[in-house]
This record gives structure tokens, sequence and C-alpha cells, in this order.
């Protein structure tokens, strides 16, 4: 095939992926007028969307809540999940295999099940309008234990046997000997916990209802059902920009490992 | 000696826990809850399987089940196709294919949010981009979301548009795993582009279009977001999904009974369906 036919495939590909991105970034900074005949530049720049968006909805507290929640169940599913998959791959004890077996069967289950119930546990337990919501029930990750079992079953036994020889105990072998030595599975399970988490938002919208625990993306997603936003196209645009600049700031930065990490969990089965 | 024998059960008891109340738990009790009227506030009221008899005569439910094979039936080989041509043009020999890669994995990335708010304004019926291209070049509008025939496809045209770069690169991994020998030998027994696209690379990334397969129908069995911001189910329903249509049931009317009875009878469609293709690959 000719050379230039297959870069303007491919060019023409890429445009169609970044367009709509584009557009959205420079809807949200047209003068409303101009929206609707918008296509790549818009006659002048305002910041009018971003500040009626501002006095509209807390979108900065709601940047703080993704973050925390973010970055809390992301530390909790690297250290349980490292530990979990641990055990599985370097300790014997009655048990393992059915547990690892387990663990296999409850990834194939899908979520619609357990979905109701899993709120009403978060009723009763009082924490529908708490972080705790949003935190805790994601805090063991099957991906993420079979990841870490998988990595840790390559690391020589003798390595382990010798730390044990120097009075070592299990939890000082897997964070101080163990961690330091599977650096690309920590930043790929890592990177797939917290763009899940960031990025969630059935759960969010049914155990949050106080818009000041609200995460991201379920406020700019209420605010763009709902009719705060005064069918003004450009502040949900504005919002929607806002929701998207982050991950596209870390995105630019670390692409590769983006991709790696998010292939990964296709490849692995 | 005592303590190291407990160290591992230490170490799983988090997991233990877990599962107890995150999945053990919910299944239970989702078993019991199908069983009963209950709206959280007042007393469960056992009701036999009447939540059943209402299931199988409710059109609606069974529509929103339609909907999402619909989708899924667009969107899994549009995504295949898309995916594949694009992983091929990758393939050959050129510059910047880290850049173009990247570029199509953006919206895998993005907030599945941010994607349905600006395709919303894509497919405006008057403003939008897309109609607005067609009546410059001299054709009519096409009621992306205001045509209950064309509202579904429309928004199975967004997540493929959203997820095939995760598929492209995997795909790229399937193809660059193929021998070049493979299509020296070919080219040498005069082979054409597309006999050695049918013989040798279709073979060769079989697994991957199964995995591909397998991984959006369980990704499109829960599409639920894109229908809820861009049409809240409508116009006529066409776009209700069934995760769509459980959660109305459960957080709009609090029929959580009822909503258990259709997660428990959803989540075994999907079992099954996932079962089925399994099946059929594991005999091919």
């Amino acid at each position: 095939m000719k050379k230039w036919i297959i870069y303007s495939v491919l060019f023409l590909g890429a445009v169609m992926f970044i367009y709509p991105f584009y557009w959205m970034v420079m809807a949200s900074l047209a003068p409303s007028s101009d929206i609707a005949s918008l296509t790549f530049l818009p006659s002048s720049f305002s910041l009018d969307s971003y500040i009626h968006m501002l006095s509209k909805i807390p979108i900065g507290r709601a940047f703080l809540n993704s973050m925390l929640v973010s970055i809390i169940v992301t530390s909790g599913v690297l250290i349980f999940s490292s530990m979990v998959g641990y055990a599985l791959a370097k300790l014997s004890f009655r048990g393992r295999d059915l547990i690892f077996y387990i663990i296999i069967f409850t990834m194939t289950l899908p979520f619609q099940i357990t979905l109701i119930p899993q709120y009403i546990l978060m009723v009763k337990f009082n924490w529908t309008d708490t972080y705790l919501a949003l935190i805790i029930p994601y805090f063991m990750n099957a991906m993420g234990i079979i990841l870490f079992r998988q990595h840790f079953k390559t690391i020589p036994k003798d390595l382990i046997d010798a730390a044990r020889m120097d009075g070592c105990n299990e939890t000082h072998i897997l964070f101080r000997i163990l961690w330091p030595n599977s650096i690309p599975t920590l930043v790929t399970v890592g990177i797939l916990t917290f763009m899940a988490t960031w990025n969630e938002v059935l759960w969010p919208l049914i155990v949050i209802r106080a818009e000041k625990l609200m995460t991201m993306p379920q406020l700019v997603t209420l605010f763009a059902v709902g009719g705060r936003a005064e069918a003004q196209l450009g502040t949900k645009l504005a919002a929607a920009a806002m929701l998207a600049i982050p991950i596209l700031i870390a995105y630019t930065f670390f692409q590769r490992y983006f991709i790696q990490s998010m292939a990964s969990t296709g490849l692995k089965e | 000696m005592k303590s190291q024998k407990l160290t591992p059960y230490l170490m799983v008891s988090p997991y233990i826990l877990h599962l107890g109340f995150f999945v053990l738990f919910p299944i239970v009790f989702s078993v019991i809850l199908m069983f009963h009227r209950w709206n959280i506030i007042s007393p469960m009221e056992f009701v036999g399987f009447q939540n059943f008899v209402k299931l199988f005569q409710d059109r609606l439910f069974f529509q929103s089940i339609l909907n999402t094979l619909i989708f899924l039936l667009i969107h899994i080989p549009l995504q295949i196709v898309i995916a594949l041509f694009l992983a091929e043009m990758l393939n050959q020999k050129i510059r910047l294919r880290g850049l173009l890669r990247a570029s199509y994995f953006l919206p895998v990335v993005i907030s599945g949010v941010v994607v349905t708010i600006v395709w919303s304004q894509l497919y405006g019926q008057d403003t939008g981009l897309l109609n607005r291209i067609l009546v410059n070049i001299g054709l009519p509008k096409v009621g992306w979301l205001i045509d209950p025939a064309i509202a579904m496809p429309s928004i199975a045209i967004m997540a493929t548009w959203k997820n095939v770069g995760l598929y492209v690169v995997l795909f790229l991994v399937g193809l660059q795993s193929v021998p070049p020998q493979y299509y020296e030998a070919a080219d040498i027994d005069g082979a054409s582009h597309w006999q050695k696209f049918r013989y040798i690379t279709i073979p060769a990334i079989n697994p991957t279009i199964f995995m591909v397969v397998i991984l959006s129908t369980i990704g499109g069995f829960s599409l639920f977001i894109e229908p809820y911001i861009m049409t809240s189910g409508g116009p006529l329903n066409s776009t209700v999904s069934a995760v769509l249509y459980i959660y109305k049931q459960a957080f709009t009317y609090y029929h959580m009974g009822y909503a258990a009875a259709l997660g428990f009878f959803f989540a075994a469609i999907i079992m099954l369906f996932v079962f089925i293709q399994r099946k059929v690959i594991e005999r091919d």
C-alpha cells in the first residue's frame, strides 16, 4: 500500500479522536452566542462559562473529594492486594487454592447482582453520605490480587529465604524487599485502581446525596442532567472540561504507563 | 513458631472480610430480597414469587434488555473492525506510531461523563456539529438522539469511539506477535494482501478477537451513564439500558425487592452469554 494513504488514514483517525476534546475546550472558552456555529476557533475568548459554572456548583470541593477518595482507595488496594497476592504466591497454608479459586470466581460475577444489597449494607452501616461508602467497598480488588500473585511467583524463593534467615518478618519481606522489586506491577495496579475510582459514577450516584461529598464525575453528571446549568451549553462544557483536565495532564506526561497498564487487563487473561 | 503459622491467615484476612461483607452477604441477601417487597423504610413483606411474576410481565424490562442487546450488536462488530483496521495500519513501517497510538487511546482514559456531555452536543439536532456537516454537504439532518430507531445506534457509535483505542493496542500486540517469516513465505508464494490478512493475520489474532468480544460484552451489559446523561432512556424508551432500568426501579421508586429480582435475572443472562461465548471459543 502507498505510504501516503496509510499516513492520511492514520492522521485522519487521530484527528477524529482528539477533535471532540479540542471542541469542548474551545466551546467552553467561547462566548455563548458562538457555540452553535463553532468549529475551530471562537470569535473571542472568555471565561464567562467557567465563572458561571463556579458560581453554581462546588467543583473545587468535588475535585478534592475525588482526589482524596482515589488516593486512599489506591493506597489501600496496593497494600491489601499485594499482601493477599504475596500470601497466595509465596506462603503455604490450608485453603490457599480454595481462596484463589474464589477470587477467580468473583471476577466473573456481574456487579448487577450485588449492587442493591451493597447499597442496603451502606444504609444499615449508616455510611451513606460519608467517605466510608466510597472507600471501604473498594479497598480490595480481585484483579490487583491476581496481578500481584502472578508477579510474586516470578521472584526467586532464595531471595525470600535469605531475608527470613536474617530475621525479617513477612510484612518486612513484602514491603521492604518485594515492593522495590515490583515497581511495574505497583504502577499497573496503581493506575488501574486510580482510574477506575476517579471515573466511577454509578456507585457515588447511589450512596452520596449531599453535594459537599460528591465526587467530580457525579457532580458534573448531576449538573449536566439537572436544570441548574439552565440550558447553557458553555457552562456544562466548562464543567466537563474541568473533569477532563486532571487526567489530560497526567496522560500527557505518563501516556506510556497508562496504555501499558490498561492494556494489561486484557492481556493477562 | 505459632505466630508464623498464623501469618498467612492474617495476610489474607482482609480479603476474607471483604468477601464476606461485599460479595457473599450481598448474594445471599439479594436472594432473600427478591422474594420480598421493601422500600427500605417500612418492614420487609414476604411476597413469594410475586416479583418474578411481575418481571415476566414487565414489557419495559424486556425492552431494556433488548435495547442493551441492540447496543452490543452494533458496538462489538464495529469496534472489532475499526480496531483491527487501525492496528493493521499502525503495524506498517511508519513513523510517529507512539504518538498516533496515544491519540487513539485518549478517549479511553477520559471519563465517560465528559465524553457523553461532549457527544450530546455533537449529536445536537440543529446546532450539532454532525448535522451541520451533513447540511453543508447537502444531505438531510439525522435525528441522532431524537429518532427512536437511531438513538441507541448513536450511543453505540459513541461508545465505540470511546473504547476502540484500547482494542487497537490489544490488536497491535497480537499483530506484532506474528512471526515475519510467515509473511515472507507468503510473499514468495505470491499471496495477495487480502490472502495474507485472511490466512495468516486472522488465525494468529483469533485469541485477541475473542478476548475483545468477551471484554466488550461484559462492558456493554453495564451500559448506564451514557443513556443516563444523554437521553435519560428516551425517545420512547428506546435507550433504556437494563442497568438504567434496574437503577430507576431501585433508586427512583425504591422497589428494592423487585430491583433485586431484576438484578439477579439480568446477571444470570450475562453469565449465560459469557458462558456460551466461552464454549464457542473452546470449540474453535
